[in-house]
C-alpha cells in the first residue's frame, strides 16, 4: 500500500516537472501562435526575410552534416580498430565542443578569422570572406556538432568487435571492400542517430553563429538569429512562427529518435 | 608489436593496415587542429598577448566577477536540481509504468532537439510579462535557474536511466522483504549503483549550464551585476569591441568546460574500475 503511493508520488512529482519545465511552455506559444487561426502565422513566416533566414540555416545545415558525419566515422574507427599513443587526449577533445560555451567558440573563430586575426590578413589579400559570412557560420556550426555522430558510433563498433572485419580481410576483402560490406552496415543505426542529433544541433546554432554572422538582415541571418530579431522587433507573431517551425523540426528529431534508438540497440 | 603481426594474414596486409592507421590518424588529428584546436590557441593567444596584467584585469573587473559568480552559482544550483528530479524522473521511467509513457520518455529529450533562443522564448511566454497563469519571473534571477532547468533536463535522466534499467529490480524486492524501508533501500542499494551516473549527468548538466547563451539572452534581460552571466558578458564585450576583455573571460569559462570535462573522465575511471 505504501509503495503504490509513494509511486504515485514519485509519478506526480515527474509528470508536473516536465509540464512546468517543457510542455507548458511550448504549449503556450502554440497556442499563442494559432490563436487567430493559421493565416496570421503563415503570413507571418512567408516574408522574404524569414524565408531567407530559413534557407540559410538549411544550406549551412546540409554543409555541415555530411562533414560531420564523414568525420565522426572515420574518428570512431580510429579511436576503436587503432592504437595509437594519445588516445586520451583525442577522446577529451572530441568531447571539448559539447563542454563549449557557443559564445566561447564564436569568439575563438571571430578571433582566427576577424580582421586583426591569426589568417585575417592573409585572407583580407586574397578578398576572401570568411568572417561575417556564409564560411565562418559553417564553421563554427561543424565546430559546435562535432562530437555527436562519433560518440554514437563508438560504442557500437566497440560492441560489434572486429572479428567479422578480420574475417573479410582474411577472404582477401580490402579495407574499403570490408568498409562498405561489413562495418558501415553493422554501424548505419548508430550513423543516422548520430546524424540526426547533428542536425538537430545545426538546426539550432545560435551562439557562435550570433557571434560570427554580423547578423546582416537577409544575408547572414539564420532561423534563430532570426527569432530573436523578431522578438526585438515586437514582432512576437514572426518570432512564435519560425520558432513553431524549428520545434516541429525538434519533435519529428524525437520522433526518429523514438524509432530508431531500439534498432541501434538490437544492432 | 609482435601479437600485431601475428594476427595478419600476410605482411603486405600488416603495413596496409599501418597506412590505413597513418591516415586516418592523419585526417582526424588535422581536422580537430584546424576546426577546434586552432581556433582555442587564437583565443588564448589574445587573452594573454597583451601580458598577465590586462588579463587579470579583464578577468577581475566588478561586472565580470559579477557575472562569474551568478553563473556559478546558478549552474551549481541547477545541476543540484537536476540530481534530485532527473533522478527521479529516471526511476520513474524504468520502474513505473504508465499510458503515454513511451511519450514522456522521447520529450525528455525535447532540449536536446529544440533551438535554445526558442527554449528562451517559449519560457518567456508562460512566464513573462504576458504570462496566462499570471506568473512574471522575466528578466529575473529565477529566469536564469528556469531557462538553466529546461536546456540541461535531459542530461541526469539519460546517464541513471541505462544503470537503473541494468540494477535487477529483485535486489530492491529482497531488501524490502529483508524489512529494509524505501528510504533505507534507496540510500543503500540503489544510490551506491547509480551515483556515478548521477555524478556523470550533474557535470554534463554543469559545463551545459556554465556555456549557455541563446535560451537566456531573451529571457534574463541581461542586466549587468543582476542577470548578466559570463557567456552574455564575453557577447557584450564582443559587441562593444573589447576583443582581448572578451577572450579573457573566455579563457576562464574555457577552464572550466577542460576540469568538468576532466572530472566526468575521472568519474567513469573509477566507475567502471568499481566494475571489476
Amino acid at each position: 500500500m505504501k509503495g503504490w503511493l509513494s509511486r504515485l508520488g514519485l509519478r506526480a512529482i515527474m509528470l508536473g516537472y516536465l509540464a512546468v519545465i517543457l510542455v507548458g511552455p511550448l504549449a503556450i506559444v502554440f497556442w499563442r501562435t494559432f490563436e487567430d487561426g493559421f493565416a496570421p502565422a503563415w503570413d507571418a513566416l512567408t516574408t522574404p526575410e524569414t524565408l531567407n533566414a530559413l534557407k540559410l540555416t538549411l544550406i549551412i545545415t546540409a554543409i555541415a552534416v555530411p562533414v560531420n558525419t564523414i568525420f565522426g566515422i572515420v574518428c570512431a574507427l580510429a579511436i576503436v580498430r587503432r592504437r595509437f599513443r594519445g588516445k586520451g587526449l583525442l577522446n577529451a577533445f572530441i568531447d571539448l565542443p559539447l563542454a563549449l560555451s557557443p559564445v566561447v567558440v564564436g569568439l575563438s573563430l571571430f578571433l582566427l578569422y576577424g580582421q586583426d586575426g591569426w589568417f585575417g590578413s592573409w585572407l583580407d589579400e586574397r578578398g576572401i570572406d570568411v568572417l561575417f559570412a556564409l564560411p565562418s557560420m559553417v564553421i563554427a556550426t561543424i565546430f559546435v556538432s562535432l562530437p555527436f555522430v562519433a560518440r554514437e558510433v563508438v560504442p557500437t563498433l566497440r560492441e560489434i568487435g572486429d572479428e567479422q572485419e578480420q574475417a573479410a580481410q582474411t577472404l582477401g576483402a580490402s579495407g574499403w571492400q570490408t568498409f562498405w560490406r561489413i562495418t558501415l552496415p553493422s554501424i548505419r543505426w548508430a550513423v543516422i542517430y548520430g546524424v540526426i542529433l547533428t542536425t538537430a544541433r545545426c538546426l539550432g546554432e545560435y551562439g557562435a553563429v550570433a557571434v560570427v554572422s554580423g547578423r546582416l538582415q537577409g544575408q547572414t541571418e539564420t532561423a534563430t538569429l532570426r527569432v530573436q530579431e523578431r522578438y526585438e522587433a515586437f514582432d512576437l507573431a514572426g518570432a512564435y512562427a519560425i520558432s513553431i517551425v524549428l520545434a516541429l523540426i525538434a519533435m519529428l528529431v524525437l520522433v526518429a529518435m523514438t524509432v530508431i534508438r531500439p534498432k541501434e540497440e538490437a544492432a | 608489436m609482435t601479437e600485431v603481426a601475428l594476427n595478419r594474414p600476410a605482411r603486405s596486409g600488416a603495413s596496409r593496415d599501418r597506412a590505413a592507421t597513418a591516415l586516418s590518424l592523419g585526417f582526424v588529428t588535422t581536422f580537430l587542429m584546424v576546426m577546434v584546436g586552432l581556433p582555442l590557441a587564437a583565443l588564448t593567444w589574445e587573452a594573454t598577448s597583451e601580458g598577465t596584467q590586462s588579463f587579470w584585469d579583464a578577468v577581475s573587473s566588478p561586472e565580470s566577477v559579477a557575472a562569474l559568480k551568478l553563473t556559478l552559482v546558478a549552474s551549481f544550483a541547477v545541476s543540484l536540481l537536476n540530481a534530485v528530479l532527473g533522478t527521479i524522473t529516471a526511476w520513474v521511467l524504468v520502474r513505473d509504468d504508465f499510458r503515454g509513457k513511451t511519450v514522456v520518455n522521447a520529450i525528455i529529450d525535447l532540449p536536446f532537439a529544440l533551438p535554445t533562443i526558442v527554449a528562451g522564448l517559449t519560457l518567456l511566454a508562460l512566464y513573462g510579462p504576458t504570462s496566462p497563469v499570471g506568473i512574471d519571473v522575466a528578466f529575473s534571477r529565477t529566469a536564469i535557474v528556469l531557462a538553466l532547468m529546461f536546456v540541461t533536463l535531459p542530461f541526469v535522466v539519460r546517464t541513471v536511466q541505462p544503470v537503473l534499467q541494468e540494477l535487477d529490480p529483485e535486489i530492491e524486492e529482497a531488501a524490502h522483504s529483508l524489512g529494509a524501508s524505501h528510504t533505507r533501500t534507496f540510500v543503500r542499494v540503489i544510490l551506491p549503483n547509480i551515483l556515478p551516473g548521477i555524478l556523470s549527468g550533474v557535470a554534463l548538466a554543469f559545463a551545459k549550464a556554465v556555456g549557455e547563451f541563446g535560451s537566456l539572452v531573451i529571457i534574463t534581460g541581461n542586466i549587468p551585476f543582476e542577470t548578466e552571466v559570463s557567456s552574455v558578458h564575453i557577447y557584450g564585450r564582443i559587441e562593444s569591441g573589447d576583443s582581448s576583455g572578451a577572450a579573457a573571460v573566455a579563457v576562464v569559462l574555457l577552464a572550466i568546460s577542460f576540469l568538468t570535462l576532466l572530472s566526468i573522465g575521472v568519474i567513469r575511471h573509477i566507475a567502471t574500475r568499481h566494475d571489476r
